[in-house]
């Protein structure tokens, strides 16, 4: 016992240098937590799924017969309007996911819990990056529930699609949950969030290429189209119809337009091929730059220094 | 006030842990009991590097919103092995000064270093000796107490294998081992501070702080978790920091530090307090420290 107190003090005269298997450690520590709380909290789980199953069952019935929509890429037939808009609800989902986390996150910070993270000793950037991937993973999970329910209703994308649609996912996941990390800073009050509902949520999803083929919109509202093209959203939910279908980096052929489907910016990114073709990854181009520009913006603002909770004064509500 | 005085005293703690061999012993034989032990550094070691760190030094901080100052000039010392408390009303800055202790910002001038680093320059290793317990509450509900404590060790890069050993004997300190698999909503509000506490102490800090423990907690639960963080500073001797507005918990032997308006008014022993203010006990100290006529706590 004694030997043991000799050599105690010895030892933590510094804790260890966090190695590798410690950052490793923290993170699996950070995501098994997310995906924990989700799995205990079971009215969110179905909250979260009856959502889009509403739109799936509900909506698209009734507006199958409205939205007539044409052979689009991905599609290489006729599809009915569920098949159309299944892309846009997994979409929904990772946006609901994400901003739900937000406000876990709002809520965390008053709380506490959000102040327990940031006080573990590692970059805050790793804390937040961490944070935001166990946010993903818990989307992920309620995608592929929603996928396999609505396989039953008779959208069945090509199983190889279950598995391209993965990447897509985590990109799309990780675009949207930088965009609530980056509003979890900004927000300082949780009843704000209605407002968050209002104006980030229901506009990116009604202006996007979610519910409706851009080209419908084109045709009703010129000023809707410019909107939903420049729409990140629109481009997530793009990544993920392509990838869904094992499409990514579609090659166009010479003279054809951006994407039917969507929304290349009329040759947005494109990469020529021989023998006139084009490779359109416009999407995947969009939605990786935003996921980097809105993640940066998002540790900026978290940045002890320099970030805006060091200048507004917050997080913790009362702080005083 | 009513404690006996001495019982913690914090000059006679102080005197155990003097670098001694005997002294180091005689803290084992009462580790031992609960296998637990605080990181801190060895008295010998840091004494090569010339005077040993303070569990928490801060010198010369202010912090200002905007245009309204919160902090003016802060400077406050926690020794090892003492229990410090930061008295102050609603509002005098405490909040900001754990913000501040906790790098949930920067502070803009002076400096804050916790066992001898800062936390600016070396957040990393300042935080790896801190432990914080919260005002709010911030364990998960819905998780069991092992599962948040297992969080909090992964936050700390500890591994699971090790981590289950020290959830294991934190618990025991706070005495809830028997409770490891129940959720944290079935326990009290006392309860739940005790597993905080524990939570806290799993990588092992030199430091504690404890923003408004003792809030909302009935009579026999405050007892419990001001005993149980006592009874840390002696046996292991933790530096403590622990911020109240409630008078009462300032035992004869602690340190105080009268925090009011952003500016600390006093800092020293109880007997300085009451010499200070001529008063003969500390809540008349406080008052004339502060000058407010209205009783300090209105909880």
């Amino acid at each position: 016992m004694n030997i043991e107190i000799a050599i105690h003090p010895m030892a933590d005269v510094a804790p260890p240098k966090h190695g590798p298997g410690a950052y490793l450690a923290c993170f699996r520590g950070i995501v098994w937590r997310e995906v924990l709380r989700f799995l205990y909290q079971r009215e969110r789980f179905l909250s979260a799924l009856v959502r889009p199953l509403i739109w799936l069952f509900i909506f698209a019935a009734g507006f199958r017969q409205v939205l007539g929509v044409s052979i689009i890429p991905p599609y290489t037939t006729y599809v009915l309007y569920e098949t159309f808009i299944t892309p846009g609800l997994v979409g929904m989902i990772l946006l609901f996911n994400a901003m739900q986390s937000s406000l876990s996150m709002v809520y965390d910070r008053e709380t506490g819990a959000m102040r327990t993270l940031l006080v573990a000793p590692f970059p805050r950037s790793f804390l937040l990056i961490s944070k935001l991937i166990g946010g993903v993973a818990v989307a992920i999970l309620q995608a592929y529930t929603f996928l396999a329910i609505a396989y039953f209703w008779e959208i069945e994308p090509p199983l190889i699609g279950y598995l391209t649609v993965l990447p897509a996912l985590i990109l799309a996941g990780l675009m949207l949950g930088a965009l609530a990390l980056l509003m979890s800073s900004l927000i300082k009050q949780l009843e704000n969030f209605a407002g968050v509902m209002n104006f980030v949520i229901f506009p990116m999803f009604f202006a996007s290429s979610a519910l409706y083929p851009l080209w419908r919109i084109k045709e009703g509202s010129p000023l809707l189209y410019e909107i939903a093209r420049f729409n990140p959203f629109s481009h997530a939910v793009e990544l993920i119809r392509f990838a869904l279908y094992g499409q990514v980096g579609r090659t166009l052929e010479a003279g054809e337009e951006g994407a039917g489907a969507g929304i290349s910016i009329d040759h947005g990114i494109v990469i020529p091929l021989q023998s006139g073709q084009l490779l359109d990854i416009t999407h995947l181009v969009v939605v990786a730059g935003c996921t980097v520009l809105f993640l940066a913006a998002a540790i900026f603002a978290y940045n002890p220094s320099k970030g805006l909770i060091a200048r507004r004064g917050g997080p913790a509500g009362g702080a005083m | 006030m009513s404690r006996a005085r001495g019982q913690f005293n914090f000059t006679g703690d102080r005197r155990s842990r003097s670098g001694s061999p005997v002294g180091r012993v005689q803290t084992g034989a009462v580790n031992r009991k609960v296998c637990y032990r605080v990181a801190r550094l060895s008295e010998d070691t840091a004494s090569a590097y010339g005077v040993p760190a303070d569990a928490l030094a801060i010198s010369g901080v202010s912090h200002r919103f905007g245009d309204k100052v919160v902090l003016d000039n802060v400077s406050l010392t926690v020794p090892r092995g003492a229990f410090t408390v930061l008295l102050g009303l609603n509002g005098a800055g405490k909040s900001t000064l754990f913000a501040l202790i906790t790098r949930l910002y920067d502070n803009v001038s002076g400096s804050i270093r916790i066992l001898g680093h800062d936390v600016r320059r070396r957040p990393t290793a300042a935080l790896q000796r801190l432990g914080v317990v919260f005002q709010s509450k911030t364990l998960d509900q819905d998780l069991t107490l092992i599962q948040n404590l297992l969080y909090h060790s992964a936050l700390h890069g500890i591994r699971k294998a090790e981590a289950l050993k020290r959830a294991d004997s934190a618990l025991h300190i706070v005495s809830l081992s028997d409770r490891a698999h129940e959720k944290v909503r079935n326990l009290s509000g006392g309860q739940a501070r005790r597993v905080e506490i524990a939570r806290a102490l799993l990588h092992r800090p030199g430091l504690l702080l404890l923003d408004e423990a003792t809030v909302g907690l009935d009579i026999g639960s405050r007892e419990s978790v001001v005993g149980i963080v006592r009874s840390l500073v002696a046996k292991e001797g933790l530096g403590v920091l622990w911020a109240t507005h409630l008078i009462d918990e300032v035992a004869p032997g602690d340190l105080v530090c009268v925090l009011h308006k952003g500016k600390v008014l006093f800092s020293g022993s109880v007997p300085g307090l009451l010499a200070a203010a001529s008063s003969s006990n500390v809540r008349d100290a406080f008052r004339v420290l502060t000058g407010t006529t209205a009783t300090a706590e209105a909880a």
